[in-house]
């Protein structure tokens, strides 16, 4: 799992049905310190989070399947939790925004 | 899972079995400001897109999970052709 912050949505009408009613956003990787770190990618929400947060991503398609208890899902990653504070060496070095 | 733009159509007589009836689009790769990134990638289309169209594709395994058949030697789908991707300025 790594730790994202989302940094956009993505909005689409014609989709594989499986997606239907699933917000999907763009997620950029970040460091412990918050700093982005890799390329952004899209995540399927799954907690209802919002631009700006930082949350738990998922990016296995495995754990998708199991999240969403269907054995066909074209889903990898998942958005399934959103960081409240991220503590480090006994010091909070991330907080939610 | 990444955004695409769909340059064109890649036609196959002779491919895998399986693979019958797939249509396969060439993609670039984005970011998500729209600049292309990293090679172009041939992926099956599973939404009816056409040259130009932005897309959400899907890699790897769950590729072949957007497919009718679920078994094919696939390792990008598209999913979705995107209408509106709202991201803050850089």
């Amino acid at each position: 799992m790594t730790l994202c912050r989302v940094k956009g949505t993505v909005v689409s009408t014609v989709k594989h049905p499986t997606y239907k009613g699933l917000k999907l956003y763009v997620v950029q990787p970040v460091d412990e310190n918050g700093k982005p770190v890799d390329s952004s990618f899209l995540a399927v929400d799954q907690v209802q989070s919002g631009v700006g947060d930082l949350v738990l991503v998922v990016t296995e398609g495995n754990s998708a399947r199991q999240i969403f208890k269907q054995k066909i899902l074209p889903i990898r990653s998942v958005i399934v939790g959103v960081v409240d504070a991220v503590d480090y060496h006994a010091s909070t070095v991330l907080e939610a925004r | 899972m990444y955004l695409g733009q769909v340059l064109g159509t890649v036609v196959a007589a002779r491919k895998a079995k399986n693979m019958d009836g797939l249509r396969l689009m060439l993609v670039q790769p984005l970011t998500e400001q729209r600049t292309p990134k990293g090679n172009v990638v041939v992926a099956v289309d599973a939404v009816n897109a056409g040259p130009g169209d932005l897309v959400h594709l899907v890699s790897s395994r769950e590729a072949s999970l957007a497919c009718p058949n679920t078994f094919v030697p696939v390792d990008a789908a598209i999913c979705g052709i995107v209408d509106a991707l709202d991201v803050e300025a850089p």
